[in-house]
C-alpha cells in the first residue's frame, strides 16, 4: 500500500512537473518568436491571444531592424568578437595547456592552481579598473579591446579544459613523433590536436557562447552604435522609446538563433563543455 | 631548440619552450586581470570622478578614504547588501531544487528524454539580454501573462511583478531558477549517473520503499555535488549583474551589488566609489572561495568525485 502510493506521486510529480517544466522554458521562447511576427496593433489588442495565425503574420520587422536599425551592422560586429575570440583562444590555449600537460618547468603546480583560481574571478571585481584602462588606452569602441578581455575569461577555462584532456592522451604517439622528427609544433599540430579534437570543439563552442552573449563588458566599452555587438545593440534600442515590442523581440530572435543553432549541431560536445566550464556564469 | 640560439641542457630548452607557449595567455591574464584586480584596491583610495580619468588624477599619490567613508555611508548601501544576500541564497536554493527535480525525472530512459534536456538546456544557452526582455514584455502589467490572470479572474488587478516590492525580488529568483537550472541539472544528472547500481540494489532486498531509497540512497550520494554547486551558485550569483541590472535595473528593492558598482560608475560618475564597492564585493568573494577551497576541493580530492 505505501509502496503504491508513493509511486503515485512519484509519478504524479514527473508528469505535472514535466509539464510544468516545458510549457516553462519553451514558452517565452516561442512567444519571443510569435511577438516578432504579429502585427502590432493585434500585439496591443489582446495581448493574451498567443496562437499562430498564419494570414496575419508580418515579415517587415526583420528587414527593419536588420537595415533601418542597424542590426546588420551588430550582427557583423558579433560574428568578429566571436570568431576572433573563439580562434586566438584555441591557438594560445592549445600551446598553453600542451606546455602544462606535457613539459616540466619551474612554477608549473602554481599555475595549474592558479589557473583555477583565476578562472573564479568575477568580472564584475575588474570592471571599474578596466574601464579606467581602456577609456586612457583609448581601447573603448574598440572591438579588439572587447576580445582582449574576452580571452581573460576565455583562456582559464580553456587552459583548464585542454590540458585535463591532452594528459589522457597517452604521450606515446607524441614521442614516436618526435623520434622520427618532427618537431613540437608539427607534433602538436599533427597529433595532439586531433587526438583532442572532441575537447577542441568543446572549448570552441564554450568559447563562442561567452562571446556572442556577453553583456557587462559590452555595456560599459562601446558607445558608438557602429561598434555595438548585439546584446549592446538589443540593449540600445530597448531604451528607445519609439521602439515597439515586435521589434524588440525581432532582435531578440537574431540574437537567440545562431547560438541555439550552433547548439542543437554540435549538442554533445557543447554539453561537455558546459559541465567542465559552465562552473562560471 | 634551434630558435632561441642559447643552448643549454635538455630540461632547460623545455623549460623555456613551456614559456613561450604560455606567454600569450599568461599576460593577458595578467593584464586583463590581475593587474586590473591589485589596481582597483589603488583607484578605491582616491577620489576620482569619471571627468579626472582625462587627467593623471587616477596615478595621483593623494591617497583618501572618502570614497569608502561615502559607500559604507550610502543609504543604499546596506540595502544592497540585504538585497545580494536575499538573491543569492534564494537563487541559489532554487537552481539547487529544480536542478535536482530535473535530475530525477529525465533519469529513468524514456522516449524523448534526450529531446527534453536539449529543451532544458535553451534558457541557459541563450543570451542574457534576449532572454531578460522576453520576460520582461511577458510580465508586464499589461503583457500576455498578467491580462490572462486578470481575464481568467484570479487577479482583480494586474501585479507590476518587475516593479514592486517585494515581488521584484521574487521574480528576480525565479527567474535565477528559470535561468541557470539547466547548468545544476547536468551536474547532478551526471553524479546520479554515476551512482553504483548494487546500492538500489541491495535497498531493493532489504525491501526500502521509493522515498526511502531516495532519502537513503541516492541523496547521500549527492551531497558534495550539491554542497560544491550551491557555494558555486551562491558565488556566482553574488557576482551577477546581468540578469538584474537587465530586469529591474536594480529598482523596487533589486540593488544588488554588483549593479550598485555600475551605478557609481556610470549614474553617479564615480570612480572612486565603485572601485570601493568592486572591493566590499570582492573581500566577501575572497571569503567565499576560501571556504570553497579549503572545505570542498579537498574532500572532493579525498573522494575523488
Amino acid at each position: 500500500m505505501r509502496l503504491w502510493i508513493e509511486w503515485s506521486i512519484i509519478w504524479t510529480l514527473r508528469v505535472v512537473g514535466g509539464l510544468v517544466l516545458i510549457v516553462a522554458v519553451a514558452f517565452p521562447f516561442y512567444w519571443m518568436i510569435i511577438a516578432s511576427l504579429t502585427p502590432l496593433a493585434r500585439l496591443l489588442a489582446d495581448p493574451t491571444d498567443i496562437g499562430i495565425h498564419l494570414g496575419e503574420m508580418i515579415f517587415t520587422t526583420y528587414p527593419e531592424i536588420w537595415n533601418v536599425f542597424h542590426f546588420s551592422r551588430f550582427f557583423l560586429n558579433s560574428t568578429y568578437v566571436s570568431i576572433v575570440t573563439v580562434a586566438l583562444t584555441l591557438v594560445f590555449s592549445t600551446l598553453g595547456a600542451y606546455a602544462v600537460a606535457r613539459l616540466r618547468f619551474r612554477g608549473r603546480t602554481v599555475l595549474s592552481r592558479g589557473i583555477l583560481l583565476v578562472y573564479m574571478f568575477p568580472a564584475i571585481a575588474v570592471a571599474i579598473p578596466i574601464y579606467v584602462i581602456f577609456s586612457k588606452l583609448g581601447l573603448r569602441n574598440n572591438l579588439n579591446g572587447l576580445v582582449l578581455f574576452y580571452l581573460a575569461q576565455t583562456f582559464p577555462v580553456a587552459l583548464y579544459m585542454l590540458h585535463s584532456y591532452f594528459k589522457t592522451v597517452p604521450p606515446d604517439l607524441e614521442e614516436a613523433g618526435r623520434i622520427d622528427g618532427c618537431s613540437r609544433f608539427s607534433v602538436i599540430w599533427r597529433i595532439t590536436v586531433p587526438l583532442s579534437l572532441p575537447a577542441m570543439i568543446s572549448v570552441a563552442l564554450y568559447t563562442f557562447m561567452i562571446a556572442w552573449n556577453e553583456f557587462l563588458f559590452a555595456f560599459l566599452f562601446l558607445d558608438s552604435p557602429s561598434s555595438y555587438t548585439l546584446p549592446r545593440g538589443i540593449q540600445a534600442v530597448a531604451n528607445n522609446v519609439n521602439v515597439s515590442q515586435q521589434l524588440l523581440m525581432t532582435g531578440a530572435v537574431i540574437a537567440t538563433l545562431p547560438v541555439v543553432a550552433v547548439f542543437f549541431l554540435f549538442e554533445r560536445y557543447f554539453i561537455r563543455g558546459l559541465t567542465a566550464g559552465a562552473v562560471k556564469g | 631548440m634551434r630558435i632561441w640560439g642559447e643552448r643549454g641542457t635538455l630540461q632547460d630548452q623545455e623549460q623555456r619552450l613551456a614559456y613561450l607557449f604560455l606567454l600569450v595567455p599568461v599576460t593577458i591574464v595578467f593584464l586583463v586581470i590581475i593587474f586590473p584586480t591589485v589596481w582597483n584596491l589603488w583607484l578605491s583610495f582616491h577620489k576620482l570622478s569619471l571627468r579626472d580619468l582625462r587627467t593623471s588624477a587616477p596615478l595621483s599619490l593623494n591617497f583618501t578614504t572618502y570614497s569608502y567613508l561615502k559607500v559604507f555611508g550610502d543609504l543604499d548601501f546596506t540595502s544592497s547588501l540585504i538585497a545580494t544576500l536575499t538573491y543569492s541564497i534564494g537563487g541559489t536554493l532554487i537552481t539547487l531544487l529544480l536542478g535536482l527535480g530535473t535530475a530525477l525525472l529525465l533519469s529513468p530512459k524514456f522516449r524523448g528524454r534526450g529531446a527534453m534536456r536539449g529543451l532544458f538546456l535553451i534558457p541557459y544557452i541563450a543570451p542574457v539580454v534576449a532572454v531578460t526582455f522576453t520576460w520582461r514584455l511577458l510580465l508586464d502589467p499589461r503583457g500576455p501573462i498578467m491580462t490572462a490572470l486578470v481575464n481568467v479572474g484570479w487577479l482583480k488587478q494586474p501585479l507590476h511583478l518587475l516593479g514592486q516590492r517585494p515581488l521584484a525580488m521574487t521574480t528576480l529568483i525565479l527567474f535565477q531558477g528559470w535561468r541557470y537550472f539547466p547548468l545544476a541539472f547536468l551536474f547532478i544528472m551526471a553524479r546520479l549517473q554515476a551512482i553504483p547500481r548494487t546500492l538500489y540494489e541491495a535497498a531493493d532486498v532489504d525491501g526500502a520503499t521509493p522515498f526511502q531509497k531516495f532519502f537513503y540512497v541516492t541523496l547521500p550520494q549527492l551531497k558534495l555535488i550539491l554542497a560544491t554547486l550551491g557555494l558555486l551558485r551562491f558565488m556566482w550569483t553574488f557576482n551577477r549583474f546581468d540578469d538584474v541590472y537587465l530586469l529591474t535595473s536594480g529598482a523596487a528593492g533589486t540593488k544588488v551589488l554588483p549593479v550598485l558598482v555600475v551605478d557609481y560608475l556610470i549614474g553617479q560618475f564615480d570612480v572612486g566609489a565603485g572601485a570601493a564597492a568592486a572591493m566590499v564585493l570582492f573581500g566577501c568573494l575572497t571569503v567565499l572561495l576560501i571556504i570553497y577551497f579549503r572545505l570542498i576541493m579537498r574532500r572532493a580530492e579525498q573522494m575523488e568525485v
